[in-house]
């Protein structure tokens, strides 16, 4: 049999014909939409979704950008973010190591971690929306019976109290996930550093600081991009625990999106904050790459 | 002595996380068995005293005065099941494809292609739904589970890359030199050596894109108006905006669309570990 390609040029083909069928619908139903949108973002149309546009330019970024509802949005969103991340960190860290120096019951914790985080976003939602139900709900009754409140609070009318609320739904439901990668990160650890430093007389604390935390270092890096990244675009937990309410006191840059566009009406403006919150993205997703993706593994 | 107190801080400090965890799942299912008039009680019933299961049986076996709801909860976990399998077969499929040939051959634009498709993951659903919903609505593909499964593929499908590209490059190339000198070809290394030895990757990859698909809400909201394409999480999210909400009929759907990923998570347990290690990611 005579070779009409050689070995090198067999690989290419065959290189592209297995990545074709993946590469076609990813180019089809994501790439194409964004750039749709960016082109939709220069119509002002703002009698629903299917109605006639007028080229408008930048006016719909302009004027997002020198809108106060946009900026006080964009305020909020960084709040829900930093705050969940931030406590869903140090608690998931914690509970890492906790489980890590092998408690009785660690094995029963760590199983245990992998319910709330496998209990779909909507179901977690709905759970707290009735834990936090004003007549009736379970925190009010726990509260009213071990003695810390007097009478029933209504829990979400107020829109800092939602936001924290929805904010604890979240930390129920992503602690556990990085507890899992942080536990799972620090069991492959070397521990002859940390045996070392002890016998030269470092502290736990300063083991904890200079040696293991270090050597964690990338394993939360994956972590808090994910979660970052995932924190800024909140839609899910809030549609379900708050609407946007009280007051849309909990409105954060994904529901105004959607508002905008399909309760309002504005696509050109709902493409225009959808194309920024893109930007976002990708300065994100840049990062995210810089930090998983290492060239010389996949050599 | 010190050990002792050591032993039982550490115990001390369990405990508040098991309850963190478990009080919230356990109001869940209390409430699904708890009869209308024990959930609006004063006091709360913590221990419902007519525990019943009148719920489950109205969702899972509905008769004639069955409510309208319940009946249709029955049918969009049927929706959801065929979403959620049908992406995972072809995520599955096109994706570890698609990733042997990014980790293991040679060809133009490797690199970048591989970089790309980690960076479409991480794209929000927001920013691709408006041409989407045009698409759909053009084409006449709206409210049909057809656009639900190809817009899933917009996440399902750079994720599996992603995750499989971590397993293959855990498999030693010297593997497919020795069927390469074996006289196997490329096409032969890969469904005789690779894919074989590649199935805990296969497994939790497909584990995971299940459960993305199965949690996906948002899509499914704006993408499907009534029973002959709605998902379970859009069923969900609706009991509450009715006006008279059915609690217990809610925590109900709740437990029954917990089920699945719960047990399945929980089986493979193992897989999901490793899979999370590997930089994945539902969150």
């Amino acid at each position: 049999m005579r070779r009409k390609f050689s070995l090198a040029q067999q690989d290419a083909l065959i290189g592209f014909g297995l990545i074709l069928p993946s590469l076609l619908i990813i180019l089809g139903i994501s790439l194409q939409p964004i750039l749709s949108t960016l082109y939709l973002s220069v119509f002002e149309s703002s009698r629903g979704i299917n109605m006639e546009r007028i080229f408008v330019g930048f006016g719909n970024y302009t004027a997002l950008l020198s809108d106060s509802v946009f900026w006080v949005t964009i305020g909020r969103t960084l709040y829900f973010t930093l705050v969940s991340v931030g406590l869903e960190l140090v608690l998931g860290l914690a509970i890492a190591q906790l489980i890590h120096s092998h408690p009785p019951g660690w094995q029963f914790l760590r199983t245990s971690l992998i319910i709330p985080w496998a209990v779909p976003t909507i179901v977690n939602g709905t759970m707290w929306r009735w834990i936090y139900n004003a007549d009736y709900g379970a925190l009010n009754g726990l509260l009213l019976q071990l003695g810390l409140i007097d009478k029933y609070i209504p829990w979400l009318t107020r829109p800092d109290m939602a936001m924290n609320l929805v904010i604890l739904a979240d930390i129920w439901h992503s602690v556990p996930f990085i507890a899992l990668i942080l536990q799972a990160a620090l069991a492959t650890l070397p521990t002859d550093l940390e045996e070392a430093a002890a016998v030269d007389g470092a502290n736990a604390l300063q083991r904890f600081l200079l040696i293991r935390l270090p050597l964690l270092r990338p394993a939360i890096l994956v972590a808090l991009v994910i979660r970052t990244v995932e924190a800024f675009r909140v839609f899910d937990i809030i549609y379900v625990i708050t609407n946007g309410g009280p007051a849309f006191g909990t409105v954060t840059i994904s529901y105004l999106t959607y508002l905008e566009t399909f309760s309002f009406g504005n696509v050109g403006r709902g493409s225009a904050l959808s194309f920024l919150i893109s930007i976002f993205t990708l300065i994100m997703a840049f990062i995210y790459i810089r930090v998983l993706y290492r060239p010389e593994e996949s050599q | 002595m010190k050990k002792a107190f050591n032993t039982i801080f550490k115990v001390l400090l369990v405990i508040p996380v098991i309850l963190f965890i478990y009080l919230p799942v356990a109001w869940l299912i209390i409430s699904s068995i708890s009869t209308r008039s024990e959930l609006l009680s004063t006091p709360i019933h913590w221990i419902p005293q007519q525990p019943t299961f009148q719920n489950y049986i109205n969702i899972l076996t509905p008769g004639q005065d069955t409510s309208e709801v319940a009946k249709t909860f029955r049918i969009t976990l049927w929706n959801s099941l065929l979403v959620a399998s049908s992406v995972t077969v072809i995520a599955l499929t096109l994706g570890s494809l698609a990733s042997y040939a990014l980790i293991r051959l040679r060809f133009p634009f490797r690199q970048s292609m591989l970089v790309g498709i980690l960076g479409t993951r991480m794209i929000p659903e927001i920013s691709l739904v408006i041409p989407l919903y045009l698409f759909a609505t053009r084409f006449g593909l709206f409210n049909s589970p057809i656009i639900l499964i190809i817009t899933y593929l917009s996440f399902a499908l750079p994720f599996a890359i992603w995750l499989m590209a971590a397993f293959f490059n855990t498999i030693p190339v010297e593997l497919e030199d020795a069927a390469r000198i074996d006289g196997c070809n490329r096409i032969e290394t890969l469904f005789r050596i690779i894919m074989p030895i590649s199935a805990p990757g296969l497994v939790s990859t497909g584990l995971f894109v299940f459960l993305t698909a199965w949690d996906e809400f948002f899509f499914a909201l704006i993408l499907t108006s009534t029973v002959s394409a709605k998902t379970v999480p859009v069923a969900i999210a609706e009991f509450t905006g009715r006006y008279v909400v059915d609690v217990g009929g809610m925590m109900t759907g709740g437990v029954l669309a917990a089920i699945p990923p719960v047990l399945l998570s929980l089986i493979f347990q193992r897989y999901i570990v490793s899979g999370l290690t590997a930089g994945a990611v539902k969150g």
